[in-house]
């Protein structure tokens, strides 16, 4: 069935789009944006007072499928993306087992064919098991499907492997994501190191963990040419490192999650391990600084690093838990509560971040609404103000610090391939 | 009281005059409490767990000994021969003592915040006897005894912490209970076990490294042990290393106060962080801190597990 979406505020960046306008979808692509379409047989919906944009993309989530389903699943978590505004969401490798190899990979695609309401892309590991000691069939599972690489989470400490995996994905165009972190610096630590991890006994994390990976990573991306982009970067050095990789020409980019553009290392309260996260919740300064990288263009995109874990998981020892909240459902609002609305950033560098961004960084054929394109399209209301209840969530675990938070703006219709599969109750 | 029913889990979150309201119980126990023969009946058909998933020796004997004193019914677990070997969660297991009904529970964890976490889920006073590098609050109620057992108060005091402060639970504890009594804290240490932000706890404590700077006219000289079993990586080369630039030996004690007192938490180790010769001289306070050990824990499980006589108000005026 055909879909008209009317009298929409459409905000496309990929075309310099921010007018009134309808949407007309045929056939699951995207026809026309004009004033006052006809489309008698086309299913109507009414986006007055709405933001219609292209598709979001999450480049970075934790399905936990295959192996931790109890946590999340490819349906649960599709269900939550679809929940959060989001259209497309990349897949991250730590599954078990990991996705290093082409039956992975095509499991993945397989299952989210056939459960998830969002489509799926598969990230394949760089080596194999993510165990940072060979390198993981990168050429076969792109050809399966995988559309970009990451050890997320287990860092390649061996910086001449990270290099060769440099090299070899720049033959085929991939992108090459890394979670950034020296371990021997981490080592043992549960929160940022500063005054608030000495004044709870934790362990701290320092910056320079990040930084020194990030800027080894910059320096291999020169090197081999690669396009190279820095997961969840939080801290102000590792910014400004990229800033200038950026000013240097260089195929470098980066993403920030909500909660470290939200959050700090001050917001913790009673050891809750719904804080606890890699990287960790950084100083107010970092913050101030992240947030100041999306107002001057350097942050390209914001991803979630949406990490479920089940309630026995978190319900620990601070030291005992693992590390991850989940984030899918509460990124969008976030975002225009603390970015938009405050005036840091306009409503079209929004939807750029949520859209063309993490399209281009994966190489994706999305991120648009022009014509032809498949119609993935995000609606929203800037304004609704509404409290997430981690009650409701689609996701199969609720280890969020977001419960109970009032936003002001969320997302109202999740539209996929031309198909409305979730809307705002 | 706010103490009464609730637990006990730092120094930081409680005001100046619940912590007096503490020591001036203490006081009232110190003569009594090393009376063997007539225990008292302030909790008796009470039921105290001692729940230690860490070493003690000190500690936990000072809790139970406390608790018996008061004629309390104690049972005692450690973490190993527990369901913890078992691979019972934390919460689990202490939802499982809860269940039973005991009226406090007091524990020591390896885990900073460890009871914190807990006091979330639990309705059951929990006691904090030492989590992890965080907080020690009866070591510092005991601290505080024994420096006003030499010292008129507390108040323009200058005290030198001297050791492994970052892993120190004693210190924090310490520092945010002297500071609310309007003392200096000097904390000391090689910077790797003396983070800078300490700075930050409070604007009376001042950070040195050397500890002949720490100990110029300081009142109160506490020594803490290197804790190497909290550290990743060993923060320093060797004891011997250690000992010659931050062990306490008798000489440096002419920089200090002629009355000064030299105290430790315990366990003490000989030739590493404090010489013999100071471990034994007149004013060390160090057993004089163990005895006061137990008159705090019977205020403090008196205050919070016995009868409570109702709290006069000042303003009846109106």
């Amino acid at each position: 069935m055909d879909l008209l979406i009317q009298n929409g505020r459409v905000i496309d960046p990929s075309q310099g789009i921010a007018t009134q306008a309808d949407v007309l979808v045929e056939n699951g692509r995207v026809t026309a944006i004009q004033h006052n379409i006809t489309a008698p047989q086309a299913q109507r919906f009414d986006a007055s007072g709405l933001v219609v944009a292209p598709g979001f993309i999450d480049l970075h989530t934790h399905l936990r499928e295959p192996g931790r389903e109890h946590a999340e699943t490819i349906e649960s978590g599709g269900r939550a993306a679809a929940a959060g505004g989001f259209t497309s969401v990349l897949a991250m490798p730590n599954t078990q087992p990991v996705n290093d190899n082409v039956a992975v990979t095509q499991f993945i695609i397989q299952t989210a064919h056939e459960c998830s309401p969002v489509n799926v892309f598969p990230i394949g590991a760089i080596t194999e098991g993510s165990r940072g000691e060979r390198l993981a069939p990168i050429g076969a599972m792109h050809e399966a499907g995988a559309v970009a690489i990451s050890d997320d989470g287990m860092c390649v400490m061996n910086s001449n492997l990270m290099r060769q995996a440099m090299s070899y994905a720049s033959g085929f165009g991939l992108t090459v994501i890394d979670h950034c972190e020296n371990f021997d610096l981490s080592a043992g630590g549960q929160m940022h190191e500063g005054f608030n991890a000495v004044r709870l006994g934790l362990r701290g994390i320092p910056g320079s963990s990040e930084d020194i990976m990030v800027s080894r990573d910059i320096l291999l991306a020169a090197e081999t040419g690669v396009r190279f982009h820095v997961a969840h970067l939080s801290t102000a050095v590792a910014l400004e490192m990229v800033r200038h990789a950026k000013q240097g020409g260089l195929p470098v980019t980066c993403e920030v999650t909500p909660h470290h553009f939200s959050l700090t290392d001050e917001d913790m309260k009673d050891y809750d391990t719904n804080y606890k996260m890699k990287p960790p919740l950084r100083s107010r300064k970092d913050r101030d600084a992240l947030i100041q990288g999306f107002a001057d263009g350097t942050v390209d995109a914001i991803a979630t690093d949406h990490a479920p874990h089940a309630g026995s998981e978190k319900m620990q020892e601070f030291d005992m838990a693992p590390f991850g909240i989940t984030g899918l459902e509460t990124a969008l609002g976030l975002a225009l509560d603390r970015l938009v609305h405050p005036g840091h950033i306009t409503l079209t560098r929004l939807v750029e971040l949520f859209s063309i961004n993490p399209a281009k960084i994966a190489g994706l054929d999305r991120g648009t609404l022009k014509p032809g394109a498949v119609a993935d399209i995000t609606i929203f209301d800037p304004e609704r103000r509404w409290t997430f209840d981690v009650n409701q969530t689609c996701s199969r675990s609720r280890n969020t610090p977001f419960h109970g938070f009032s936003l002001r703006g969320g997302p109202v219709a999740t539209i996929v391939a031309g198909k409305i599969v979730w809307q705002v109750g | 009281m706010r103490m009464h029913r609730r637990g006990l889990l730092g120094i930081e979150a409680l005001s100046r005059e619940e912590i007096q309201q503490i020591l001036d119980r203490a006081k009232f126990y110190q003569p009594l409490q090393a009376r063997t023969g007539n225990k008292l009946d302030t909790l008796r058909g009470k039921t105290i767990i001692h729940l230690f998933y860490e070493s003690s020796t000190r500690t936990r004997t000072s809790f139970e000994i406390a608790a018996k004193r008061l004629s309390a019914d104690t049972v005692s677990i450690t973490g190993k021969g527990s369901s913890a070997d078992k691979g019972e969660s934390l919460l689990d297991t202490l939802n499982t003592l809860a269940a039973m009904r005991p009226d406090a529970i007091v524990m020591r964890h390896s885990s900073s915040g460890a009871p914190h976490f807990l006091a979330r889920f639990l309705e059951t006073p929990i006691i904090n006897a030492g989590d992890g590098s965080h907080e020690h609050p009866t070591q510092a109620l005991l601290d505080a005894l024994t420096i006003l057992d030499h010292k008129p108060s507390l108040q323009g005091l200058r005290v030198a912490i001297i050791g492994d402060i970052v892993h120190s639970r004693v210190a924090r504890s310490n520092l945010h209970l002297l500071t609310k009594f309007g003392a200096e804290v000097v904390l000391c240490g090689p910077p790797p076990m003396l983070p800078r932000e300490c700075i930050c706890f409070h604007p009376a404590v001042k950070l040195t490294y050397r500890i002949e700077e720490a100990i110029t006219d300081s009142d109160v000289i506490m020594m803490l042990r290197v804790q190497f079993e909290r550290q990743n990586a060993p923060l320093i080369s060797s004891a011997n290393e250690y000992y010659g630039f931050y062990g306490l030996r008798l000489e440096h004690l002419k920089a200090a106060r002629p009355d000064a007192i030299v105290m430790h938490p315990g366990p003490i180790n000989r030739g590493r962080e404090i010489s013999s010769e100071v471990a034994d001289f007149p004013r060390s306070a160090i057993l004089n801190q163990v005895e006061n050990g137990i008159a705090v824990r019977m205020a403090v499980l008196d205050l919070m597990l016995g009868k409570q006589v109702p709290e006069v108000r000042s303003d009846n005026s109106k």
